[in-house]
Order: structure tokens, then sequence, then C-alpha cells
């Protein structure tokens, strides 16, 4: 049987390096596999996350061969054989110990997200109505299963440390347009979006959609939907006139119900530039 | 005493998988200061791995579904073991919290006419099941999860609670741990404490559940001197994956079936037809045609037997296999790809599709999968009251899978997520109480935690000694081949005999590197709870000579009326010795009794 070779980094906040450990390859083995056999032979100490096992949790995001990834959904024979496979926490996030990083940003920026706010029932016995095509959209963006690596990998937050004060982040986002597409909900976060969550700050280079390991259209379905609405709340004359006139900062609940079908954005190979949107800055 | 960390609440929550959110919701919105423990980071609870759905009578499928169908069913599936007072305040109330969640955000998948969809599932007699895909328990614990942040429960994760303490009146006061990143130690005062620690799967070496499932939550009541109930009941799924090895066990959820899958041979049979048990012959369909028809027409055609409750399906997969007609990798073959269009098989079931096709490289549009049984639930745990989840011991609740009775000896698919909520809420509000009503603060003996710390620390401090991996290792091989879905008595003796020295390994363990994040240790300051239940499970499995449910013994094959009316009761007394007391089950009231002897469909 042939072995293989896993290169994984080993250290603490005071620094590390890559050790290389050879195992015997087994058929049909993830990563998490490989890293368990790892534990139970050479390094019991060996620190990763995980818990499913089946790409469903989100715990075992890790950075192989230099790309972002789920260890326990990345096949073995998938990756080039004969090659050391290197296996190196998520870069975007402080280091814990070996594989395992703080990620507590995300659950920081989470708290900030204003919940969902329902309107009035629509039957007697208090419960709703919503049609199928009305939640899908949603439903995309409750895929997510919270791996962060659309965090890790984007460039706002990866080389920026001081723009994690400001910068919700791609998981974030998609929960703002869940939440925005919600057929029930009243709340409005526009200004939020703009002013305190950094939305201006992504210029749609689509690594986050590239990396989702549950295929979410990120950049096309939420984040430039989402600048769409706030450009269309912050920007539009007609609307801020609307708004002096009539002295609302909210929309009403029958206007947030029409609004649900939410924009859909084009989903061709458009460059980054192509799909721009009038107002967006660049980060950097 | 040791340096460490302290915390003081009202209300302490150990698990935040879905019952222990619920229960911390339900507390908090009471204005207590509330605070959830869980051992990984919030939103990755086992709750998340539920696929099929939760059961709910809400009727917007069929009409003719109502709580107390949901309630004959629940009970008939658990073999009338079942607490019939759980079992009936889970069906009544089960439809409220599904319709919770969707004001907290939920988006469940719809009928036509905009409410609720309802998928089927086996034992369930209508389509019954609020869903979302196949990913259900991911929605239910990201809306719980969403909810709990946005009131303002503080939540403690990564943190691995040891023990329970009691003070001199015996009120449990404390929970003592450590946070797994950096190793230090924390207790957490309180005036009640919720028990969701979810389950014990981690002992077998085929199992659904991930490295957290190792009845942390049993043991640690038990320790503390809870009544533990039918703890031999131990479900196995009869569908997991099978190959790769790698991936063996992880789940495959009903929802194949209740959408149209069936289970063939590999002679091509569809061999449940072969083991359609008396006790559901009157409601199962005897030929093929009658069984597809079903689908379509619930009224007036049986349902398939491939929809037969768990543990039935789980034997007979167990059977064919055995009888040489298994799949090459030793599970029999579960077939949607001949019966339904690929548009359809990827809609309704895109998380089976994407686990198929990532891990094995298999197109479940195209060819059958290969499945066989896998650990998936406890239906024992501790011992609770109906109405309240209060356990033996007070100021001690729990809920959800760490909790006995519900399920009987066999729990339905689909009504676990809806036994989190349920169940939750009560206990979250039962907690509260308690915890109003409880004067003074709660105090600890610095002994007894200084005991906690040094065991907890014990092999770090050995130079030499196994590692908790090869123990681990050979606990799931005892488990699986010993106490696994078919028991005999003499196989059940050995296990014992095998636990007795796998305590002594395990006691002189040596564990290497630091205490930050280091997996090994965590192994080890887990496996004390492991060998706990692996032990309960042995005992009660030895005492209950009948078969039934998910107890399976082949010296006595059938059910034995006397054990109908039994629960078995065990305790570990402070010298840490196990008893174990059979006691009679309430008995059902007349009106609910009633629901027994009408028609049988």
């Amino acid at each position: 049987m042939a072995d293989v070779t896993m290169t994984v980094w080993r250290g603490d906040p005071s620094g590390g390096a890559f050790s290389d450990y050879v195992m015997p390859s087994v058929e049909g083995e993830v990563v998490l596999d490989v890293l368990h056999r790892i534990q139970a032979g050479p390094a019991p100490d060996l620190a990763c996350r995980w818990n499913c096992k089946a790409g469903k949790c989100g715990s075992c995001s890790a950075e192989i061969n230099g790309r972002p990834a789920l260890m326990c959904m990345t096949r073995m024979d998938e990756l080039p054989a004969g090659e050391p496979v290197v296996v190196a926490p998520m870069r975007t996030f402080p280091v814990i110990r070996d594989l395992v990083t703080d990620v507590s940003f995300n659950y920081t920026m989470a708290r900030q997200v204003p919940p969902l706010a329902p309107r009035a029932a629509d039957a007697p016995d208090g419960t709703f109505r919503m049609m199928q095509v009305d939640v899908t959209r949603g439903q995309e963006f409750r895929k997510c299963i919270e791996c962060f690596m659309c965090q890790d990998v984007c460039h706002v937050i990866r080389d920026h440390e001081e723009n994690k004060e400001r910068f919700a982040g791609p998981r974030m986002f998609i929960r703002y347009m869940e939440l925005e597409s919600h057929p029930l909900d009243t709340n409005d976060r526009r200004e939020l979006l703009r002013q305190r969550m950094g939305l201006g700050m992504c210029n749609i280079t689509k690594c986050c959609t590239e990396v989702c390991p549950e295929h979410i259209k990120i950049t096309d379905n939420a984040i430039i939907p989402l600048k769409e609405r706030v450009v269309d709340a912050s920007y539009d004359p007609v609307a801020w006139l609307g708004r002096k006139i009539l002295r609302r900062t909210k929309r009403s609940a029958a206007e947030a119900a029409a609004d649900a079908p939410a924009v859909v954005a084009p989903t061709s190979a458009d460059g980054p530039t192509a799909t721009a949107t009038p107002g967006v800055t660049a980060a950097s | 005493m040791s340096d460490h960390e302290s915390h003081d609440f009202d209300v302490i929550v150990i698990g935040a998988g879905g019952a222990g959110l619920r229960a911390a919701i339900e507390a908090k919105e009471r204005g207590l200061r509330t605070a959830l423990v869980c051992k990984s980071l919030l939103g990755k609870a086992h709750t998340v791995m539920a696929e099929g759905g939760a059961a709910a009578a809400m009727g917007n499928v069929w009409s003719e579904d109502n709580w107390q169908v949901h309630f004959r069913d629940t009970m008939r599936g658990g073999k009338m073991l079942n607490n019939w007072r759980m079992a009936q305040l889970h069906a009544q109330e089960a439809p409220e919290r599904i319709y919770e969640l969707e004001r907290w955000g939920a988006l469940f998948d719809r009928t036509a006419d905009g409410r609720i969809l309802q998928r089927d599932f086996g034992g369930h007699r209508y389509a019954r099941l609020a869903h979302v895909g196949d990913r259900t328990g991911l929605e239910l614990i990201r809306t719980l999860q969403q909810r709990a942040v946005a009131i303002g429960i503080e939540v403690f994760m990564e943190c691995k609670v040891l023990r329970l303490l009691k003070d001199a009146d015996g009120r449990v006061s404390a929970a003592v741990g450590y946070w797994r990143p950096s190793g230090e130690f924390v207790i957490f005062t309180a005036k009640a404490f919720v028990l969701a620690t979810g389950s014990i799967g981690k002992s077998w070496q085929y199992t659904s559940n991930s490295w957290e499932s190792t009845g942390d939550g049993h043991a640690m009541a038990a320790w503390a001197g809870a009544d533990m109930i039918d703890m031999e009941f131990v479900q196995f799924h009869p569908t997991g994956m099978v190959w790769p090895l790698s991936v063996r066990g992880i789940l495959v959820t009903e929802g194949v079936r209740g959408d149209g899958g069936v289970l063939r041979n590999s002679e091509g049979k569809r061999f449940m037809f072969d083991y359609i048990p008396p006790m559901f012959a009157a409601e199962t369909a005897d030929s093929e045609e009658e069984g597809d028809r079903w689908y379509e027409d619930h009224l007036n055609n049986r349902r398939p037997p491939e929809l037969l409750p768990r543990d039935e399906v789980a034997r007979s997969i167990n059977s064919e296999v055995k009888g040489g007609r298994g799949s090459p990798h030793g599970g029999v073959f579960l077939d949607i790809a001949s019966r339904r269009s690929p548009e359809y098989i990827r809609r309704r079931l895109p998380s089976m599709y994407h686990q198929f096709k990532e891990l094995a490289g298999v197109d479940i549009t195209a060819v059958p999968m290969e499945v066989g049984p896998t650990c998936h639930y406890a239906m024992g745990g501790i011992r609770v009251d109906a109405d309240t989840e209060a356990t033996t011991v007070p100021g001690l609740f729990a809920a959800g899978e760490v909790s006995g009775g519900m399920h009987g000896a066999n729990r339905l698919g689909g009504n676990s997520l809806s036994d989190l909520l349920v169940f939750g809420r009560r206990a979250g509000t039962a907690a509260a109480d308690f915890a109003e009503g409880r004067r003074g603060s709660p105090t600890v003996s610095d002994s007894e935690v200084e005991a906690v710390f040094a065991e907890a620390t014990a092999p770090l401090e050995r130079t030499d000694g196994e590692s908790p991996y090869d123990i681990q290792h050979d606990l799931q091989e005892t488990m699986q081949q010993l106490v696994g879905i078919i028991r005999t008595e003499s196989e059940l003796a050995s296990a014992l005999g095998e636990l007795d020295k796998l305590d002594e390994r395990s006691a002189a363990m040596a564990v290497s590197g630091p205490r930050t994040y280091n997996p090994g240790w965590n192994l080890a300051t887990d496996l004390p709870a492991m060998l706990t239940v692996s032990r309960l499970t042995t005992k009660g499995a030895i005492a209950r000579r009948e078969s039934r449910g998910g107890h399976t013994r082949d010296d006595y094959p059938s059910p034995d009326p006397e054990f109908e009316t039994l629960n078995l009761v065990q305790r570990v007394r402070p010298d840490g010795e196990f008893t174990l007391d059979p006691e009679p089950i309430p008995p059902m009231p007349a009106e609910l009794r009633a629901l027994f002897e009408e028609d049988t469909h």
C-alpha cells in the first residue's frame, strides 16, 4: 500500500511550523480521516475541529494545498497523487492551536444582525401563508453551514485585520439578504449595512462564492442585490424625497411583502467590473 | 484552591442542540439570568445532522391527522413502553412549537396553498414531518441559535463539563468543567441546571453520531444519583452509509424511503415484504402495487413495508446480510433512482445527493445506494417527570435525547426534532420555576471541586500509560460486537468483563502535550462517561430478557407481556456500584387506552 505525506501546520499564537506525517494510504478516505489516524497514532494532541464528518456542520474548515476546504469533504484520491498534502489553519482568524482558529469575529458580527420582525399573521389561528417561490431564495441562504470559509477567503479582512471592526463579511451578507428577502420581515437594515457593516467595501471578486461548500451564489444572489437595495435607499432622489415628505424610515409590512421576490443579478461569467453597481467603492 | 474562573447564573443549560437552545430561550424569556454551555462552537451540535423533518400533527397535507393519531403512532412505534404522558404532551404541543419556529424565521418547504409542507416517514400514518429538503436539523438549530442570540442569552462555547456538584441539601449547585481552547478550569454555579447533552453513540464503532456524543449528560446525571431508565434501548438506524469504510455509519435519511425509495437485496427483491410483523400487518401493504399506490392515496391503500418503524427495518436488513443476500460492501440496496426522476431526487434530497456524490462517488439519481444499520439514538436516558422534565435529583432537569421515556423501546423518525422543542421548552419553564423558588446562593465544597480537577488532569501527569485513542477503539469494538443490534446473554456478559478491563486501563492512561486544545486530553476526559453509559446499556440489556423495539435478544426472540409494563431503572450509588430495579410503568388512563381499541386501519 502506498503512503501519503501529510504536511500539517503545528503551532500556537507564538508561532509554529509545518510537520510531516507519513501515513499508509487507505481507499476512500478524506483528509479528516488521515488526521484522525495521526491523532490516534503519532500526534494525539494534534488540534482540529470536527463534528458531523458529512459536510453538514461546517466545523472542519482548513486550507488544503492553499485552498479553503472542508477536511471531511476533501477526498484524498482527488488531490495530486504522490505529492504531500499541505494542511494549514484558516489564515484570516487568529490561531488557537494547530488547525484550530479563533472564529469569534463571526459570532460578534452575528450578534449585530437585527433579527426578523414578522408581520401580522395571515390566518385567524396565528399561522402564515408563504408560497414556495417566495421562500426559495431565503432557503438558499439558510443552507449556510457557517464553515466561515467565505470569511476566510475575503480579501477585505484576510489581509486587513483593521477592517474587521467595520465589515460583516460574506457570511453575514447572506444572512442580511435572507432577512431582506424574507416574506415575513418588516425590519429595514439598509442603512446599517451601508454605514456599519461595510457592504461597500466588497468589490465583488466572488472569491467567497467560489469556496462555498453549499454552492450558495453569495455574490450574485446576496451581495449584489443588497448593494442595489442600499443604493436605492440612499441615493435614489425620488425615494429620498418620499422619505422627506412622509417622514418614514421603515418600510410598511405591505411594502416589505411586495418587495419579497429578490432581484436576481446576472449569473453569467461577467467579470467583477461588468456587474459593478454605482456607488460601490473598492476597499483595497 | 487551584486557579479557576467562575460564573453564577439562575439557570445553566448544558448542551446547545435543539433541546438546550429551546430550554435556554424559555428561561431567558422568563427574565432569568440564563447561560448555555456547549462542547463545540454554537450551531455545530448534533441536531444539525437531523435530515428528514420534525413530526407534528398539523394536518396540512392530510386533514385527517390529529394529535390522537400521532400519539397512537408514537406509542405503537415505541412498543407501548413509552411514558404515555410524554407521548401525549409531545403529540399535542408539537404543532405550536413548529409554528413558533416560523415566527422566529424558519423557512419550511410549503404546500401549494402556502402552508408548511409535511412528508411521509416510517411509522407515521399520515405525512407529518415539517421539513426543509433533507436539511431540517440545520434549519431548526439555526432558527433557535439566531433566536437565542437575538434575546441575549450568554453562550459559553467549547467548554467541556466534567461533573455536577450538589450542595449539602442534595440540590445540584454547580457544573465543573474546562475551556477546550485554553484547558483552564471553570465553575458554573446556578439555581437550576438543564441537561441537554444528546446521545451516547460514540461508544459504538459504526454510528451516525459525532465525537460529541459521549453520553456526558447521561453519565453526569447518573453520578449525581439520578434514576436512569431503559438504557438497553439503542436505536440502530436502518440506513447508514456502508462504503467507503471511512464514512461507514453516516446517516442516510428515512426521507429517501418516505419519498419513494425501496430496499432491495442482491437478488433485486423488495425483501421487506417478508418481514411484516403481526402488530403492523393490518396497516402494511402486502403487494408492491398497493405500496406504490399509497404514495398518492393514503386513504385507500396501506403503507409499504419499507416504512415500518426503524427497529423492524434495521433487523430485516441485518437478516438479509447475514443470509448472504447483501450488497458488495455488506449492506443492502436503497433504490430511489429507478423510481423517481433525477430532478425530483435532487430537489427533495439535495444533501443526500451531495453526500453520496462527494464521499462515495455514487450518483443516487442513477444507481442504488448501499446502506446498512448504524448506531443512531438512545431511547433510554435520565428518568424525568413528564410535565416538568425534572430528574430525581433536585435542581436538575433534562430534555431531548439525554432524557428517557418519551420514545419507549423505539423512536419514530421525525419525533426527535419535535421532542427537542416540546420538552426543551417545558424544561426551561420548570427550571425557571425551580430557580425562582430556590432560596440562598448555591454552594459547593472546595474539596469536591479539587477532586474533579485532579481526576481530569491525572492522565496529563502520567508519563507512561496507554493512549485514550486505543481505549476508545477497543470500547467501540466491544460495544459494536457484543452489545450491537442483536444481543445474547453470553456476549453481554463478556462485554461486562471487557468493560471492567477498560475501566482499569482508562484509570492508567497517559496523555501528552499541553492542556490547550488537546484532543487526546479531551478524549481522556470523555472516556469515563463513555464507559459509564456503556455499562448502563449492557446491564439493562442483560436484565431485559425479551426482544422489543431497539433491544433484540437472540436468546429471547419475542416480546414478553410482563416486560411491557416495566421500566428498568438503574442507579449509580455513591460508592460506584450500579443497581438495577424493574419498576412498573404508570398505567395509561382509559380515554387514551381507548385510542388503541378503535379501528387499527
